[in-house]
């Protein structure tokens, strides 16, 4: 029986479950006139019958497919000739994959020997065997819960209850999945680069001034023996977030005290949602604009000036950059500047204000926290692009902060150290978690700083 | 007073006295009250030397014609208050007096207003001086959110009434006397002024609008939102200014309108319906709408 086949009866059965729960409720909880006298509203009885029905037998369906592998990979290589159990661990998992492949019915590499046949039989009669039992123990666990909450069901029996603790349950369940999925991604980043830390001294990589991470795989191979110092990737990081800062913040701000302060409603109501278009394009098309338009055109107009400007340089990639996170200046500096309430304008009018005294003084001021946590956000957005730097900025790890030049940013050497055939264990590889740490560490750290002064905000006007 | 308790012996609470098909209505007291179809103006408009005149005021919001032909003087140092229903264009009225309105989208205003004479929908009008000679104290207080100092000091600034940091200290000190307030703030003048009490951000608020030295105060319901003591401190205030601006506000509660104001005008629906002196308006109304809100028969 194919697990999906045990899914739906599964499923059926606690349908089937819910409707006799609620028909023993109604049996059990009316007396001859009718009357009904139960603890609960008959749907929680039945509630409560298909859940006890179907949240074991699918815990159990869970848990036999995480560990059904593992257990019969190891039963059957214990029945594989003694030759082919002493071979070292990596030639073994070769193997082992043979195997897999050819019970899948997979193309296989190579000439498939007699005992690796023998083995792929046996782990075909193996998940037989597995397929089957798991059917007939979860369908068990499924009627047997089924059963003693049919015989449970009293008119006392305080369903309600029951069933929103198990809801609640399921719902600690669910939000425990986010938390373990961060940390989880947190640890095995963390892992990897206590790995390369092993190798590379910590201080090296935090202040070496020299990123070169080509070494030699192989020791006959001739190669530079590879230098990782992060700080030119980060200055170029912070170069270009700069670069894209200083197109986003201007134009972002004022597009939005423009359209919260000057334009008309119906501008607005086109002009808004055009903006926020500009955080919907794919960065990878941002990407093409960014390499194909601005960086030649910066180049050309370099060359008239007579500056030398290199065909990828940080400026475009800051300016197209900018471009993109424009809305999320403009759209969360519009939000707050239209959180400001219309009584401080009322005021400062008033007084005799002109418009621009306003909202240079009273408007801006009151939403100017709110603004920075918009900016923060933008900022952290600009750190952890990749697409566009890879396209328009180049690779070349300068240590410059001369926007016309190629820089290359942490995101991008990540993305270059894992393209490809790799090997896990060389620092060269190891050094994108480094990287990608430092940058978890840098942007979690902004995004912190980003939600206290949102937080601040909001303590102000209630 | 002497009203109601009369219409209450013959006992008319709770309906209607009868309409003559005439204009005019006999009330229970045997007085001639103009009656409820009648929407034009009962009372004397017009005052002496007036600082304000307003003829043929028109207010549209969009289709919503919100103020209807309305026509009022305010006279120099007196408290005229505007009572009425709410939704009855009281508030609309004072916003036209100093051009708040005009911040609003969809809005129209016909008519004359004129300040000292001069009419401030004129083409040459600037509506930021103007707004400095007619201030405005608003329903809920609202300082800004900077230090107490800092909000009084502001008006001055934008108009550059201070040259130096002393004559700003002047005038920051002057206001918040004149508006009762020094004694309480003058050790946090660096605090900001959003941490006081209601009644002190009201206070506050009048300080500021005091600092630009204004001709006239327009106040929106200043007390609404305050407690019956921070309420009883700002009517003396206001009785107090008197003295030096003539202030014009709206009001919710008689009892208020009575204590500060020397005229009272009636408003409902958009029209003005009555003014007179503020006794004549709360012991013996001539129009039946005024005696109907004034006695609690509706609003």
């Amino acid at each position: 029986m194919s697990p999906t086949t045990l899914i739906i009866i599964l499923l059926v059965l606690s349908t089937f479950g819910y409707y006799v729960g609620r028909r023993r409720a109604l049996v059990v909880g009316c007396d001859s006139a009718g009357v009904k006298n139960l603890h609960s509203r008959p749907i929680y009885y039945g509630s409560l019958t298909a859940l006890c029905c179907g949240i074991p037998a699918m815990l159990l369906f869970g848990f036999w497919l995480t560990f059904e592998s593992t257990i019969m990979t190891n039963l059957v290589v214990s029945e594989l000739p003694e030759a082919l159990q002493n071979l070292p661990t990596a030639e073994l998992n070769l193997q082992v994959n043979k195997i897999r492949n050819l019970v899948d019915g997979n193309i296989v590499a190579g000439v498939v020997e007699a005992e690796i046949q023998a083995a792929a039989d046996h782990y075909r009669n193996l998940q037989a065997t597995s397929n089957a039992a798991l059917a007939v123990a979860a369908i068990s666990v499924a009627i047997l819960g089924l059963m003693i909450v049919r015989a449970k069901i009293t008119p006392l029996l305080r369903a309600r209850n029951r069933v929103e603790q198990i809801i609640r349950y399921m719902l600690i369940a669910c939000s425990t999945i986010a938390i373990f999925t961060t940390i989880g991604i947190v640890l095995s980043v963390l892992f990897e680069s206590i790995r390369f830390f092993n190798a590379v001294p910590i201080a090296e990589f935090l202040f070496g001034l020299e990123w070169s991470p080509q070494m030699a795989i192989r020791a006959d191979q001739v190669g530079s023996s590879g230098a990782f110092g992060a700080v030119p990737v980060f200055v170029g990081t912070l170069l270009i977030s700069a670069i894209a800062m200083c197109v986003a913040v201007p134009i972002g701000l004022m597009s939005a005290i423009y359209l919260s302060e000057y334009a008309n409603k119906t501008f607005r109501a086109v002009a808004k949602p055009l903006i926020e278009i500009l955080a919907g394009i794919p960065t990878v098309v941002y990407g093409f604009f960014a390499a194909l338009t601005v960086a030649p055109f910066i180049r050309d107009s370099g060359d008239l000036l007579g500056l030398g400007v290199s065909s990828e340089s940080a400026l475009a990639a800051g300016a197209v950059m900018g471009i993109m996170i424009i809305p999320f200046v403009s759209s969360l500096s519009d939000d707050f500047i239209n959180a400001v309430p219309q009584a401080l304008r009322d005021g400062a009018y008033s007084l005799g204000a002109t418009q621009s005294e306003t909202i240079k003084n009273v408007i801006l001021p009151a939403a100017l926290p709110g603004i920075v946590g918009g900016v923060l956000l933008a900022v952290s957005r600009a750190i952890g692009e990749t697409m566009i730097v890879v396209m328009a900025a180049g690779l070349a790890a300068n240590l410059t902060l001369n926007p016309l030049e190629t820089v290359t940013t942490v995101t991008v050497q990540i993305v270059t150290l894992l393209v490809g055939d790799q090997e896990f264990d060389s620092p060269k590889t190891l050094a994108a978690f480094a990287l990608g740490l430092l940058l978890f560490v840098v942007t979690l750290l902004l995004n912190i700083i980003a939600l206290k002064v949102v937080r601040k905000y909001r303590e102000q006007y209630e | 007073m002497i009203a109601i308790r009369e219409i209450n012996e013959v006992g008319f609470v709770g309906q209607m006295p009868e309409q003559d098909t005439q204009q005019q209505v006999r009330a229970a007291t045997g007085r001639v009250l103009v009656n409820r179809e009648n929407r034009e103006t009962v009372g004397e408009i017009t005052v002496d030397h007036p600082r304000m005149t307003c003829r043929d005021v028109n207010v549209w919001y969009g289709d919503k014609h919100a103020i209807k032909s309305v026509s009022l003087d305010v006279g120099r140092n007196e408290v005229i208050a505007m009572i009425g229903p709410s939704g009855c264009g009281k508030s609309t009225f004072i916003r036209c007096l100093n051009r708040m309105n005009d911040t609003i989208e969809g809005c129209r205003i016909t008519g004359a207003i004129t300040l000292d004479g001069i009419d401030i929908y004129g083409k040459n009008i600037d509506v930021v001086p103007l707004r400095a000679q007619v201030g405005m104290v608003f329903q809920k207080p609202n300082p800004f959110p900077k230090s107490i100092y800092e909000n009084i000091a502001y008006g001055p600034r934008i108009h550059g009434m201070a040259a130096n940091k002393a004559e700003l200290d002047e005038i920051v000190e002057t206001s918040l006397i004149k508006a009762g307030l020094w004694n309480e703030v003058k050790d946090w003048l660096g605090q900001p002024g959003t941490g006081l009490s209601g009644g002190q951000q009201q206070r506050l608020c009048i300080a500021r609008t005091i600092a630009v030295n204004p001709e006239v105060i327009l106040m929106d319901e200043p007390c609404s939102a305050l407690d019956p003591i921070a309420t009883a401190v700002i009517e003396d205030l206001i009785d107090e200014l008197r003295e030096q601006y003539t202030i014009v506000i709206v009001t919710h509660s008689m009892q208020q309108a009575s204590r500060v104001s020397q005229r009272t005008a009636y408003f409902h629906l958009g029209d003005l319906i009555e003014v007179g002196s503020t006794p004549q308006i709360f012991t013996n109304p001539s129009h039946q709408l005024t005696e109907d809100y004034i006695t609690g028969r509706f609003g």
